[in-house]
């Protein structure tokens, strides 16, 4: 028989028809279609039991309470927690994405020991004993103030307990990281005599005038400001952003004056002008509550009247006149201010001065819809710790920053005056610094200033729970537990107008070898001995917390937060108990005037100034893989960032649209792509912070310019604040 | 005129088959031979490669377990405060019991040696997983339909060993699901559970409940 073509044909024919007779194709193609209906890379949450906790988060001070929703004993999102006082549901986009830190591949897993500039595992023990020889060493030399130590939070447990461990062992040199609220808590102190946060109840203003404030950009408790804006704004409130470019702020609020950036003082000592002229002001709270009346009527002279103002600030006198008498005229009227969300630089104490003023002329301090002076929580009530004499002289020396110094008599904490100390001379005058929070060697200004700084230091320890900057540079690191691996108190919520403390706990047990700070902290104590080790009586960090809570432990526990309902503000606490526009201590800050940005107008024709997005979080935390996918491409392009620029400043240097340009400042160059923007005002250029990050995953590192690099620490005059609000900058085609 | 004929292609097949009068035997062979090796292929070779077939961790005998506990299925297969569907139970049940072995029985020194006490959860292979793209609720079927567990799972509950679990190889997913037959035909709800043996119950139920999110029928009670 022979096999032909035909039969061949033939045989497939009828192995096409048997085929199709048999459930193979079917059978196929119906699992292919169930293969393809679930993508087995698609990731779909385990199957268990599903939890709802409740915890607060830290990822920034706004002190918001979360639920967090497990599946079994993986997190698989985080929700504002409804009921809470702060943010009653809401939360911001770092919030949600606060799963990604947990499972993190950026976070540092076990201690880390830097041996010939690469890192080592090293046993927690270890480390331990080995950073405590160091401290021992320093002590038997007559230097413990030699040590520092940064932090991005002066109150609460884990802040306390870093500044008892540094008192106890003899240095004065605890720094907390800049933000408005060095500004605001003096503004608070000066005036008032409070040691107080800075509260706002938005919600119940009818008039909000916004001097450069990212309101709903991160400023303040984010959610807690998004809800209270919009409540204000539903109730038949008005919402006027003073601001040099068309921030989201600007773009949500109901009037948008563009004012020329680091002039908003002036504009406030000029409203306080015309209220004064014009006698707009409430009379009985200045006749009763206050005094000083004729310095401020001094301080807000001729050379703010509106026409003195109006070139400088870039707002045209019947503008400005317009503006102070809404404002006056409103009922419950309430001016803020700190650029952008405020949490990199501390800002012009005496603009915060002259903002406040505007409060109290308007009787907006202390009252419904104001500025409420919230006081520091009082449940950490220590006994004090027993100083050897190392420790006592060591805490008589003068602070390394300066703050509290002649120069600087009225400051706290001056961490961007470090760089500086540390450059001056040949040897470092900080032998050894910890870093509890904050990320300096990323957010101050002048990176490659702030880099050699920190290489000069024999000893950095940095506590972060992931890889930063800071971090990056350390010799030591001995990783905290993420928020959600950890108890912890939250003190205050900012911005937010009552006392609250919101307590963070444990959602899921900790996913590596890490350990609470707290607890490190109390070892370090321990390894030292003598009295350093006698002031942390307590057993664990944890025992450490509920000692100090007392009786709201309980409750904290239960509730996840405990809140003064019914506070009211105490009365002023100055000497002559009434609201003080002048003083003793306000005169040791010169007068108000506009701080210039850095570098010569000639080589330099615009001004680059930063600003902020909640797209890439709220705090020094780099932003995680989620924010980042959501940025819009007006901030990043691929790995390019970019720089907002008004089309006709564009036009006059040949840049295009997407062009790629050279920003260049008095402190380095960095490439850029050019995107215009009718929303800024001609002159200056725009950048985002939070981007340019060398350190992290590969999520985050290479994408964008982190403008801190391109920017110069700008001290305010008499309080060293750091006050950069923006620098001299040229943009040229590349 | 008979030539030009001849040429038209229609008659050239005819005159054709004429010729190939006597190869048309070979040819039917052929289809037949065809016809037959992919039938013996689709209907006896093809299935089982369909599937690989696993062991489970621990060979549980249910029956055992079953006259031991009060509650029936619901002893360990329960529903949580919530109102979903433990499912396998977890090694935080099993250890109740078995925090020690309590017979000589091989599978369960292996349980108590390799699970209890590395603490390690049992990777069950559950035989009625849905694809992952299928909401399915425990609850309104048991709960609110009142259906107990035998109708859709058959008896179970009176194994004495577990079965071996066969997995698609394509979908990754059990063969229950699918159907033991390889036509996927049933005679038990259990021996099949796809889409249109849902619609036919719910069908025959006149149940007509809709998504708890459109309040429709359709696509979303299932498909969320």
């Amino acid at each position: 028989m022979k096999i032909d073509r035909r039969s061949f044909l033939a045989f497939v024919i009828g192995g096409a028809a048997g085929t199709t007779l048999s459930p193979l194709p079917w059978k196929l193609t119906d699992d292919i279609s169930i293969w393809s209906q679930n993508w087995p890379w698609t990731p779909v949450p385990p199957r268990d039991e599903r939890a709802f906790i409740n915890s607060t988060c830290t990822l920034c001070p706004g002190g918001c309470g979360i639920t967090v929703c497990k599946v079994g004993e993986r997190v698989v999102k985080v929700e504002g927690r409804k009921d809470h006082p702060v943010n009653d549901g809401g939360v911001c986009p770092l919030g949600v994405a606060g799963v990604q830190l947990l499972y993190s591949p950026t976070r540092v897993r076990t201690p880390l020991k830097k041996v010939d500039g690469a890192w080592r595992e090293i046993a927690w023990d270890t480390a331990i004993q080995e950073i405590a020889a160091r401290l021992k060493d320093l002590r038997e030399k007559g230097q413990p103030q030699s040590v520092a130590w940064v932090s991005d939070s002066d109150r609460g447990t884990v802040a306390e307990l870093c500044k008892r461990f540094l008192t106890v062992y003899g240095s004065p040199n605890f720094i907390r990281t800049p933000s408005i609220q060095d500004s605001y808590e003096l503004a608070l102190y000066l005036t008032q005599g409070q040691r107080a946060m800075a509260g706002f109840d938005l919600a119940n203003a009818t008039y909000v005038l916004s001097f450069g404030s990212g309101v709903i950009e991160g400023w303040g408790s984010p959610p807690y400001l998004f809800r209270a804006k919009s409540a204000m704004q539903k109730a038949g409130g008005s919402f006027s952003q003073l601001e040099g470019r068309l921030s989201k702020t600007a773009a949500k609020a109901d009037q948008f004056i563009p004012i020329k950036p680091g002039t908003e003082g002036a504009l406030a000592l000029s409203l306080v002008h015309v209220i004064l002229k014009e006698g707009l002001y409430r009379k009985n709270f200045l006749q009763d509550h206050a005094t000083g009346g004729e310095a401020l009527t001094q301080l807000a002279g001729d050379d703010f009247a509106p026409e003195s103002v109006a070139k400088l600030t870039g707002v045209e006198a019947k503008t400005i006149v317009d503006l102070a008498k809404a404002f006056a005229g409103a009922q419950k009227p309430l001016a803020v201010c700190g650029r952008g969300n405020g949490r990199q630089v501390s800002g012009n104490p005496q603009e915060f001065l002259a903002v406040h003023f505007l409060n109290a002329l308007t009787g907006s301090v202390n009252a419904a819809g104001g500025v409420v002076a919230v006081p520091e929580p009082d449940y950490i009530d220590w006994p004090e710790p027993e100083m050897d004499a190392v420790a006592s002289k060591g805490m008589q020396q003068a602070r390394v920053d300066g703050a509290g110094g002649k120069d600087f008599p009225l400051s706290r904490y001056l961490l961007n005056r470090l760089p500086e100390v540390l450059n001056a001379g040949a040897a470092s005058p900080v032998q050894a610094l910890f870093v509890s929070g904050g990320n300096p060697a990323y957010s101050l200004a002048d990176s490659a200033t702030v880099e050699k700084a920190l290489k000069k230091i024999p000893l950095i320890v940095s506590f972060s729970a992931f890889m930063d900057e800071t971090a990056a540079m350390a010799h030591y690191i001995l990783p905290n537990h993420v928020y959600l691996e950890r108890f912890e108190d939250v003190p205050a919520a900012q911005g937010f107008p009552k006392p609250i403390i919101g307590l963070a706990k444990p959602v899921v047990k900790p996913l590596f070898n890490t350990r609470h700070t707290g607890d490190a902290v109390m070892q370090l104590a321990k390894a030292i001995g003598g009295n350093v080790a006698a002031a942390f009586g307590w057993e664990s960090y944890a025992a450490c917390l509920q000692e100090s809570l007392g009786d709201k432990w309980d409750g904290l526990k239960a509730e996840g937060y405990w809140v003064d309902a019914k506070f009211s503000p105490a009365a002023f606490e100055t000497k002559s108990k009434k609201f003080e526009f002048a003083n003793a201590d306000i005169a040791l800050l010169p007068a108000y005037a506009a701080l210039k940005a850095p570098g010569d107008d000639k080589s330099f024709p615009l001004t680059l100034v930063p600003f902020d997005t909640l797209r890439l979080g709220v705090g020094t935390i780099g932003a995680p893989p989620f924010l980042v996918k959501a940025l819009e491409e007006t901030l990043l392009t691929k790995n390019d960032g970019l720089v907002e620029i008004n089309p006709a400043d564009a036009q006059k240097l040949g840049l295009a649209d997407g062009a790629d340009a050279v920003l260049t400042t008095p402190r380095g160059s960095a490439r850029v792509k050019v995107a215009l923007s009718d929303g800024i005002m001609p002159g200056l250029v725009a950048m985002v912070r939070g981007l340019g990050h060398t350190a992290y995953d590969r999520f985050l590192a290479g994408k964008g310019v982190n403008i801190n690099s391109l920017m110069s620490s700008v001290e305010a005059p008499g309080s060293g604040f750091e006050a950069a609000w923006g620098i001299r900058a040229q943009l040229t085609r590349a | 005129m008979e030539e030009p004929k001849a040429n038209v292609t229609t008659s050239g097949s005819e005159h054709g088959e004429k010729k190939e009068d006597g190869a048309g035997g070979p040819i039917i062979l052929f289809f037949i031979l065809g016809l037959v090796s992919s039938l013996v292929v689709g209907w006896i070779f093809f299935p089982p490669l369909v599937y690989s077939t696993k062991r489970q961790p621990i060979d549980f005998n249910h029956a055992l377990h079953n006259g031991l506990v009060d509650n029936g299925c619901e002893s360990c297969h329960f529903f949580r405060e919530d109102g979903t569907y433990s499912g396998a139970p977890k090694l935080a049940q099993c250890v109740q019991c078995h925090e020690e072995a309590n017979s000589e029985d091989p599978e369960e020194i292996k349980f108590v040696e390799n699970f209890v006490k590395k603490e390690r959860e049992v990777p069950w292979l559950v035989y009625a997983r849905q694809p992952a793209c299928v909401f399915f609720s425990h609850a309104a079927h048991v709960k609110m339909a009142n259906i107990d567990c035998v109708t859709c799972h058959g008896p179970i509950g009176e194994s004495e060993s577990l079965r071996p679990y066969q997995e698609n190889r394509i979908s990754g997913y059990s063969r229950d699901i699918w159907g033991k037959h390889p036509l996927g035909l049933k005679r038990n709800p259990w021996d099949r559970m796809k889409m249109d043996d849902c619609a036919e119950c719910h069908a025959q139920a006149k149940v007509s409940a809709g998504s708890v999110q459109t309040q429709r029928d359709g696509c979303l009670v299932c498909h969320k």
